[in-house]
């Protein structure tokens, strides 16, 4: 599971989805591995605003990888200027300017870090998901549906 | 602005139009239509440009190509007078270019003879270069469309040919060429036109949380979106050896990088953050939507069975406690109980509401009637408008693809629409939840109407059972 995706999920049980303690999921004993996947700008522009930086910042030292900045980077400190507003009103694509590295960075950590086996525990109920071939299984026991 | 005709196919007809609409919206083009059947595989829109023209079909499942229009009549003189009244315009790009002829002839045919005779009958375009039957510079098709079991053409048409759509991609994708399929997998054409209704495209993030075997994540990355799946059924996405599973599926046609995860979940418990949600109305703050897409073919009942996570009704207590000593062992596997067809619309609904984002699109496969052939009404939600209807019949029973768009939240926090779901939840009928229901039962359900008990989730789960 890549920690983009980390960043969507909550824990799956109904008591939980209104506590704030129930995001995000925290990951216990994760096997790391790095899928290489190609840089994709676009992507991370229209996705970035939607993610929760402090839970990305948690998840992330809770996993021992590089910290985050305290608070989100603006766009322009993220993205190149040239791809950014000169692009959108542009109609011809433009060259594509050096990614900067930051975005290196993000792409690295949010698309390219997977947690190849593991835990998620609900920090609000203490369930654990299991991760396991990098699919995690949010199915619930029936105790607790 | 400049008329183009489109060679569309003749398959699923009712999908053709949405197609061809979406993709405008898509390549941010105008497109009006001129003229349209159902029962013609030509079609005739009007575009700024031919630049227009070649953004609108490139990704085109339901169209062969796209031609500058030259002329046409329900004649040959017809065609001929129009050509001749219209097309001037056109002819000294190609007066010394190489260029060719064909002929399209739709549920029609004619001898090679009477075929020349029908090219030849053109030779009055002042065209001096030479005729080049590969890759000439300008490629002109004559197109004529016979009424079933008739001799002469009903109708005909010239175009010079501009693009070829994306209909190559039907093949690429072919379930007979995949390496991991199922019985339910929607084949290749179907998953890629609800890939293109829904605007699947670079840079945006599609779900499909009841992906099976991952075909409409699959046709999404095709058009270049980054894709997450979901099905309660983790042997689907495992797959089996060799490979032979979901991200098998993705590296088997080069789309890794736009395979984001697969997880385990059941809609109806999903860790999908923010998929319960406060109503977005009752919210009265941006709902957080993160999905530009949902495309999905829920699980019908037909050929599946309706389940999702719980102990069916009445089952005892010693099986709850069977599964409370067991769920922890390896491979164990929860139990289900039934759940409604219109319970499961209802929730896929509110999902759709509160995990996409403005202007996102979600794209349903639904049977027309249930099991008991009383058809089903298109299901609505306050945030969510239709945007088509596409049916396909078969013999007996016909399905749509539903396509509907994720309302800027402020159009309907100001409307008098009100968010009325129909159902709270269908889980609330079970396990621990069943307290809350217990409790206003004994406080004799004060607040609410006395037909609340008839028509509430329980009643519509003991019928389902
Ligand atoms: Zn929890």
């Amino acid at each position: 599971m890549k920690i983009l995706t980390l960043n969507f999920l909550t824990c799956a049980r109904k008591a939980c989805k209104a506590e704030p303690a129930a995001f995000p999921l925290h990951p216990r004993d994760a096997e790391l591995e790095i899928v290489e996947a190609e840089l994709n700008t676009e992507f991370l522009r229209n996705v970035l605003p939607r993610v929760e930086w402090e839970a990305l910042r948690v998840v992330t030292e809770e996993l021992g990888l590089p910290s985050l900045p305290n608070v989100a980077p603006e766009p322009d400190a993220i993205f190149p200027a040239a791809s950014t507003a000169a692009a959108a009103t542009a109609n011809e694509t433009p060259a594509n300017p050096a990614p900067t590295q930051l975005l290196q960075d993000l792409h690295h950590l949010l698309l390219e870090t997977t947690i190849l086996s593991g835990k998620l525990v609900c920090g609000n109920c203490g369930h654990e998901y299991a991760v396991k071939e990098g699919i995690a299984n949010f199915l619930l026991p029936s105790h607790l549906v | 602005m400049p008329e183009y005709l489109m060679r569309l196919v003749q398959v699923h007809e009712s999908f053709r139009k949405a197609e061809l609409q979406a993709l405008a919206e898509l390549a941010g083009v105008d497109m009006e239509f001129v003229s349209y059947s159902e029962d013609s595989p030509f079609c005739i829109i009007s575009l700024a440009s031919p630049a227009a023209a070649r953004a609108l079909i490139t990704r085109s499942i339901l169209s062969q190509a796209i031609y500058e229009l030259w002329g046409h009549g329900s004649s040959l003189p017809a065609l001929h007078a129009s050509v001749l009244a219209t097309s001037p315009p056109h002819w000294p790009s190609c007066a010394t270019t190489s260029f060719r002829f064909t002929l399209d002839s739709y549920r029609g045919s004619r001898s090679t003879a009477s075929q020349t005779t029908l090219i030849e009958s053109f030779s009055y375009l002042p065209f001096t270069g030479p005729i080049q039957m590969r890759n000439p510079t300008h490629s002109f098709r004559i197109f004529e469309d016979y009424a079933l079991g008739e001799k002469e053409p009903r109708y005909l048409y010239l175009g010079r040919f501009i693009a070829d759509s994306g209909r190559q991609a039907k093949t690429t994708y072919d379930l007979k060429k995949r390496s991991y399929i199922s019985t339910t997998s929607m084949d290749a054409e179907l998953a890629l036109v609800t890939a293109n209704l829904s605007l699947a495209g670079p840079g945006k993030l599609f779900y499909d949380p009841f992906m099976g075997t991952g075909g409409f994540p699959v046709a999404a990355a095709h058009f270049g979106a980054v894709t997450l799946g979901s099905d309660i059924d983790g042997r689907s996405i495992r797959g089996k050896e060799d490979g032979k599973n979901v991200l098998g599926n993705f590296k088997q046609y080069n789309l890794t990088d736009h395979y984001l995860d697969s997880f385990v979940s059941d809609l109806t418990n999903s860790p999908v953050r923010g998929c319960l949600g406060p109503s977005p109305l009752s919210a009265g703050n941006a709902p957080g939507g993160w999905l530009d897409g949902i495309i999905c073919d829920p699980p019908y009942g037909v050929r599946e069975g309706l389940k999702v996570l719980g102990i069916k009704e009445g089952r005892g207590e010693w099986r709850k406690e069977m599964h409370l000593d067991r769920w922890q062992d390896e491979g164990y596997i929860p139990p289900k109980r039934p759940y409604s067809f219109e319970a499961m619309l209802d929730d896929i609904m509110h999902f759709a509401a509160v995990t996409l984002v403005e202007g996102g699109r979600l794209g349903m496969w639904m049977p027309s009637a249930n099991d008991q052939d009383i058809e089903l009404d298109v299901p609505t939600h306050p945030f969510l408008e239709v945007v088509s209807v596409c049916v396909q019949p078969f013999n007996k029973w016909s399905r749509k693809l539903l396509t509907y768009r994720r309302l800027p939240s402020n159009s309907i926090l100001t409307s008098t629409t009100p968010w009325i779901k129909r159902r709270e939840d269908p889980g609330l009928v079970h396990a621990n939840d069943l307290n809350s229901f217990r409790k206003k039962y004994f406080e004799g359900f004060r607040e609410k109407e006395p037909e609340a008990m008839s028509s509430g989730p329980l009643a519509e789960d003991a019928a389902s059972t």
